[in-house]
Parts: structure tokens; C-alpha cells; sequence
């Protein structure tokens, strides 16, 4: 049993950020993360990219997941990216995206540093997996 | 104690204030990664100045609104303020989803309060066997305030009495009848008692009920003796309302007040906050503060040596053929978890019985 406990448990920030009411999905993800044994901690509604920055620093997050589906993508999670470098944790976070993010706009979220983005209709095993797989060891 | 160069840096930043070095070394007390011992052992020089205040109370009561308005007047006081908040893990997965931080929404933005969030981890108790730890981290971070916001499981969530320097106890109107006042647990731990939610119906009730119990403590407790004092008797001090102190006598003792408060408007807060102060001031004065970090250290003495010895007992285990093969012969009925209890531990006893001559050398010098 407390081997169990004292080994090191992934932890993730789900994110909702800006003007987007919508977090049935981030619910879902929160609890299937949960299932999956992560530690979860959820930002709740309408959060600024300040906000998301101060959380994912002060929890010290392995994964960030933003869920956006106001289509503000491109003008928020560069603001994110931004604010994780200035306090150093830009380079082992791993930012993954979930939400309405049309095709044309992947490159862009990928080249600021989204390492993964989930559109509608991918599994929830999916991401879990590629959490497992890609979550920085540090 | 030895560092590596990195735990080195790590220790330097987060002494200079850097938040990503504090995050960074909770994360490392919570996983127990190597070497976490050592840096929380230097931590410890540079700890002391924070007030440790816990809040408790069942789930639902409003600890985290009331944590976040306690943040947000100390800011205004212009004090800095780390806060520890300790969702519950699942036993199963061992996941756990902290959903604490969503109600601290009037100190976003400002840096200098630093909450985080912790998985209880499957222990039991309210608190998490690394938020000693993390305390440490942020003390020496230089944190003013230092807020533990528990699990809030139940009546028997007690661990913050041995971590916080105050303890309050949440208690919402509608908490059940005056028994539930009699019984042992969580209500005897309480510094100061918060009738939070006093805006709705039931709270003047709960209030009274909190007053009858703290007077029934002052009643056989302190006035020694006790018991010839009957229920009428009490009854009788009408005009009694548990702040007053009768006898001279009992100057030494702390009466916890209870203070009614609406987390979500922000009433009664600073009053909460003066209580805090009070009972802090009394901690210092009367010197029940000394006593209780001997208790505290004594406390962490313990667990660290029942850690060691259990990851001894996890090694011995390995050694008779793992806790599995152990088990399964029980459920065979060929023994029994007494008789494997005592041989997993006979080459244990006999090392110890050997080296028993020699003194303890690092138990008593840290304090």
C-alpha cells in the first residue's frame, strides 16, 4: 500500500480558459484523468491566461490540458505559452489542446509549443495514452 | 545532511523567492523522490517566523471560500500567504481530482499568495503525510501565513492538530443535534469554532449548541474535578457566554470563541482573523506554543522512524517471498497473519536486541 503511495503520480492541470462557458468535456476529461489515477486539478471557468500561468507554476503540473471552444485559440494560448517561459516551466510542461480548433490552426498552436491537440471525437483512452507516454519525466 | 548540486540550486532559488523552486520542491517531498529528505532537512534551518493556521470541517462547509477570503484580508494586510489545500484520493485508482483551487478566485493574479493543491494520497486523517513537509517549504519560503485546508472527511479528521499552530473548525448550521457536540473528534480540536453559512436558517441554534459544549468543556475540565456541576446548574449562568473568564484562576486557558461568518460575502472575516490573532498571542504568552512544536517535532521524529522501518519491514517482506506468496498461504489455511508477523520480523529482533547497547544518536538533537 505505501509503496503505492509513494510513487510519483502525474499530475495535470485542466485548464478552461477566457470566454467559454462550455466544460462538460473538461469534466469528463477531469474524471477520466481521475480514473486513470492522475492527480487532477481543474481551474474552473472563464480563467485568464494569467490565471492558468500562476495555477500550472504553483502546482507544479506535468500536464496542461486548455480546453477551449470559444475559437480564441490563437489569441490565448500563445498568452499561456508566454507566461509558462517567463517562469521557466515553458520546456517540461506538456500543453496538450482540447476543443473546437479548426485544421488551419494546428501548425500555429503547435509551433508556440502544444505538443498534442484533441479535436471532437477522439477517444479518451487516446489521450490518456499519449499522457502516459509523454508526460515529462523530471 | 549531503545535497546534490541540483537539490543545491534548488534550495538557493527557493530561498530567493523563486515560485517555479518552491513548486518545484512540494513536488518532490510529495513524490518522495531521492534526496527530498536532505533538502527538507536544510529547510528546516531557515523555518519558524509563519503561523500555521488549519481549517477543517466536514465537506461542503465552505472551508475553501473561507480560506480564500482569509488569503485575500491577509493580503490587504499586506502579509504574504501560502495555502496547502488537501483533496481526498481514490482508494481504487489512486487518482484524485483537487478541485479546491476554483474557489480561490479573489487572490488570482497576485503571486504572493501560493496555493497548492495535494491528493490526500490514502492516508488517512485529512492531511497528506508530505503537507508537514510542504509547510516547511513555504515557511522557509518566507510565507507570513501558512493556511492547511483539509479533506474535510469527518469526525475523526484530527492530523491537523499536530501541524497547525491554530485550529479552526467549521461547523455549518444544521450540523445535527447537541450530541453530535458531545462526541469525541473534531470538535475538541477546535482554537475557534466558525458558524460559516450564518446567514441561513439553524445557524443561531448551532451557535447556542457550540456555547452549551464549550461551557460543559470549561465546566469539568478546567475547574477541576467536575461533575457536581449538573446540567440545571449551567442552564442557570444565563448570562454566561463562554468568553468571560469566572475564576482568575484559569488565566492559563483558552476558551475557543466561536464566530459566525458568510464565506461568500466576506462577513465576519476580520473578526475570524482577530480571533486567530488571539489565540496566537495566547499560544506565545502562556507558553503552550513551546509545548506544542516539542509535541510537533516529536511528533515528526516518530513518523520519519516508522517510515524507515517500514520500508525495513518492505524489504523483508521481499526477503520471505513477497507480501502475495505470504498471504496466499493464509487463505490456504497452512498459517496464519500472526505467525508471518512474527517471522518476518525475527531477524529484525534479533539486529536490534544485538546493536541495543549502542546509544540512539539522532533521535533528541534536533530540536
Amino acid at each position: 500500500m505505501s509503496s503505492e503511495q509513494e510513487a510519483e503520480s502525474i499530475r495535470c492541470l485542466v485548464a478552461k480558459v477566457g470566454l467559454d462557458g462550455h466544460d462538460r468535456g473538461a469534466h469528463v476529461v477531469a474524471r477520466a484523468f481521475r480514473d486513470a489515477g492522475f492527480e487532477v486539478i481543474y481551474s474552473g471557468l472563464h480563467k485568464s491566461p494569467e490565471e492558468i500561468v500562476q495555477a500550472a507554476v504553483q502546482e507544479d503540473v506535468d500536464v496542461l490540458g486548455i480546453s477551449i471552444l470559444s475559437g480564441a485559440h490563437d489569441t490565448l494560448v500563445p498568452k499561456i505559452m508566454d507566461g509558462l517561459e517567463e517562469y521557466g516551466a515553458k520546456d517540461d510542461t506538456l500543453v496538450l489542446a482540447g476543443g473546437v480548433i479548426p485544421d488551419e490552426d494546428r501548425e500555429g498552436l503547435k509551433d508556440a509549443g502544444v505538443a498534442a491537440i484533441f479535436g471532437p471525437g477522439t477517444s479518451i483512452e487516446e489521450t490518456i495514452e499519449f499522457v502516459r507516454e509523454n508526460a515529462p519525466q523530471r | 545532511m549531503t545535497m546534490d548540486a541540483d537539490d543545491e540550486s534548488l534550495l538557493e532559488d527557493l530561498l530567493a523567492g523563486k515560485h517555479r523552486a518552491l513548486a518545484r520542491t512540494i513536488s518532490k517531498i510529495e513524490n518522495r523522490s531521492p534526496g527530498y529528505r536532505d533538502l527538507v532537512s536544510e529547510l528546516y534551518a531557515h523555518t519558524g517566523d509563519a503561523d500555521v493556521i488549519g481549517i477543517t470541517g466536514s465537506p461542503g462547509a465552505g472551508k475553501s471560500t473561507l480560506v480564500d477570503k482569509l488569503a485575500e484580508t491577509y493580503r490587504d494586510r499586506g502579509e504574504t500567504v501560502g495555502v496547502i489545500a488537501i483533496d481526498p484520493s481514490s482508494p481504487f485508482t489512486g487518482g484524485a481530482v483537487l478541485g479546491d483551487r476554483i474557489r480561490m478566485a479573489s487572490t488570482v493574479g497576485d503571486m504572493d499568495v501560493f496555493v497548492r493543491s495535494m491528493s490526500a494520497r490514502g492516508t488517512l486523517g485529512g492531511l497528506s503525510t508530505a503537507t508537514a513537509d510542504a509547510v516547511k517549504a513555504m515557511d522557509a519560503f518566507g510565507k507570513d501565513k501558512i493556511i492547511i485546508e483539509t479533506v474535510g472527511a469527518g469526525q475523526n479528521e484530527i492530523d491537523i492538530v499536530r501541524t497547525a499552530d491554530t485550529v479552526a473548525v467549521l461547523v455549518p448550521p444544521g450540523s445535527g443535534d447537541d450530541i453530535q457536540t458531545l462526541k469525541a473528534g473534531i470538535l475538541e480540536i477546535a482554537d475557534v469554532f466558525v458558524v460559516n453559512k450564518a446567514d441561513r436558517d439553524g445557524a443561531d441554534r448551532t451557535v447556542q449548541e457550540l456555547r452549551d459544549m464549550v461551557q460543559l468543556g470549561d465546566e469539568s475540565g478546567a475547574a477541576g474535578g467536575g461533575g457536581h456541576h449538573s446540567q440545571e446548574v449551567i442552564d442557570a449562568h444565563d448570562d454566561w457566554d463562554g468568553e468571560t473568564d469566572a475564576d482568575g484562576d484559569e488565566a492559563e486557558d483558552w476558551t475557543p470563541p466561536i464566530v459566525e461568518t458568510v464565506a461568500t460575502k466576506g462577513t465576519g472575516v476580520e473578526t475570524f482573523i482577530d480571533e486567530l490573532a488571539n489565540h496566537r498571542a495566547y499560544l506565545v504568552e502562556s507558553g503552550t506554543r513551546a509545548e506544542k512544536v516539542r509535541q510537533r517535532y516529536a511528533e515528526e521524529i516518530r513518523t520519519l522512524l516508522r517510515e524507515d522501518v517500514h520500508a525495513l519491514l518492505e524489504d523483508e517482506l521481499d526477503a520471505s517471498g513477497g507480501i502475495n506468496g505470504l498471504a496466499d498461504a493464509v487463505r490456504r489455511g497452512e498459517t496464519d497473519p500472526y505467525s508471518i508477523a512474527n517471522d518476518v520480523l525475527a531477524p529484525v529482533e534479533a539486529c536490534v536486541e544485538n546493536l541495543e547497547t549502542e546509544p540512539d544518536e539522532d533521535g533528541s538533537s534536533r530540536e
